[in-house]
């Protein structure tokens, strides 16, 4: 599929034919918004994305999967409460969990659904505040030995969109505790907590490191002219050139 | 027909964001009275027909794995309403 981008130079990332065999799942609740863009980001950093359903009872052969944001199911009950239960999810529950480790990105409403399917701890409750709230946002890479995030440095502050209501991240003291000794706080907030969430905590992963769920939104910051102003606009881009790193590195 | 009601609140540790600003609003009407609010869910789940111990039992682990999330929130009450 050739999809070229409407602004800003043609491809972001170096060529690497063994890429493009990548295949990444990109997962469809009825409700999900950002499961166009997160195809985009896929194709843009070089890879396949495949489309999957909530419905569908296999993965196929997908080398990962990203579950993108958006309002499953209206957010009604609590926001990814209804999805975790889709016949899909049960599937990613088990790959994630197996000796492979399937690579999972939740992004905002697929990082409450990582939650409510008990793949990530904690739970994620409405904004301190109250409002929904889109801005773009400055976060700290804190743990770069995940399946996401290997192509950024520890330290590494990168601008991308955040947009939610239900964004207080929120766990019990040992858990928070638990996850700072382990390193699996893997994002922090800069400068600004834009929901309240214990200890600036935006993105945390499992402790394998295949499963990485953040309320801000990387794949809407991969196209230059489309991303925040601040920075390069494209600070998104490495949670995906980071996935197919890992994913032919390990073919190698 | 007979209802098995199931009442969850946010857990007691957990600051309820949407309590607060209703407590907040409560005085701006006159209602001064009221220190704190907290607010939950009450879900009705319709059996028809006789509501047996196996169906209850049922009802209390819908609660815990879908009606609410332990994580966050507690089930205070599970109990039969006639109609």
């Amino acid at each position: 599929m050739t999809e070229l981008p409407l602004i800003g130079e043609a491809v972001a990332v170096a060529a690497n034919p063994q890429l493009a065999g990548a295949r990444i799942g990109v997962v469809t609740f009825p409700g999900t918004l950002d499961d166009r863009d997160a195809a985009r980001a896929v194709r843009l950093a070089g890879a396949t994305p495949v489309e999957l359903w909530h419905a569908d009872t296999t993965l196929g052969d997908v080398d990962a999967v990203v579950i993108p944001g958006g309002f499953s199911y209206g957010d009604y009950l609590r926001a990814g409460a209804i999805a975790r239960f889709a016949p899909l999810m049960s599937k990613i529950i088990d790959a994630a969990n197996s000796e492979a480790k399937l690579p999972v990105l939740g992004i905002c409403n697929g990082f409450q659904i990582l939650t409510e399917s008990h793949l990530l701890p904690g739970s994620m409750i409405k904004n301190d505040h109250l409002k929904f709230m889109c801005r773009d946002q400055v976060l700290r890479v804190e743990n770069n030995s995940t399946a996401w995030t290997g192509d950024y440095a520890v330290g590494q502050e990168i601008t991308v969109p955040l947009k939610n209501q239900d964004g207080q991240y929120i766990a019990d003291e040992k858990t928070l505790d638990a996850l700072e000794a382990e390193g699996r706080v893997v994002f922090r907030y800069v400068g600004f907590n834009p929901n309240g969430s214990r200890r600036d905590i935006a993105g945390i992963s499992n402790a394998a490191g295949n499963v990485v769920g953040l309320m801000p939104h990387p794949e809407h910051a991969v196209e230059a002219g489309f991303g925040p102003e601040e920075g390069s606009g494209t600070e998104g881009l490495g949670f995906f050139t980071s996935v197919l790193n890992k994913i032919v590195g390990g073919n190698k | 027909m007979p209802r098995i009601v199931v009442d969850v609140m946010p857990k007691p540790e957990i600051l309820d964001p949407q309590g607060k600003a209703i407590v907040g609003a409560l005085p701006r009407l006159g209602f001064t009275a009221f220190s704190s609010v907290r607010q939950g869910k009450r879900f009705e789940l319709t059996v028809d027909g006789e509501v047996t111990e196996e169906i209850l039992a049922q009802a209390r682990d819908a609660a815990e794995t879908l009606l609410s999330n332990p994580v966050i929130e507690d089930v205070v009450n599970v109990e039969v309403v006639e109609a």
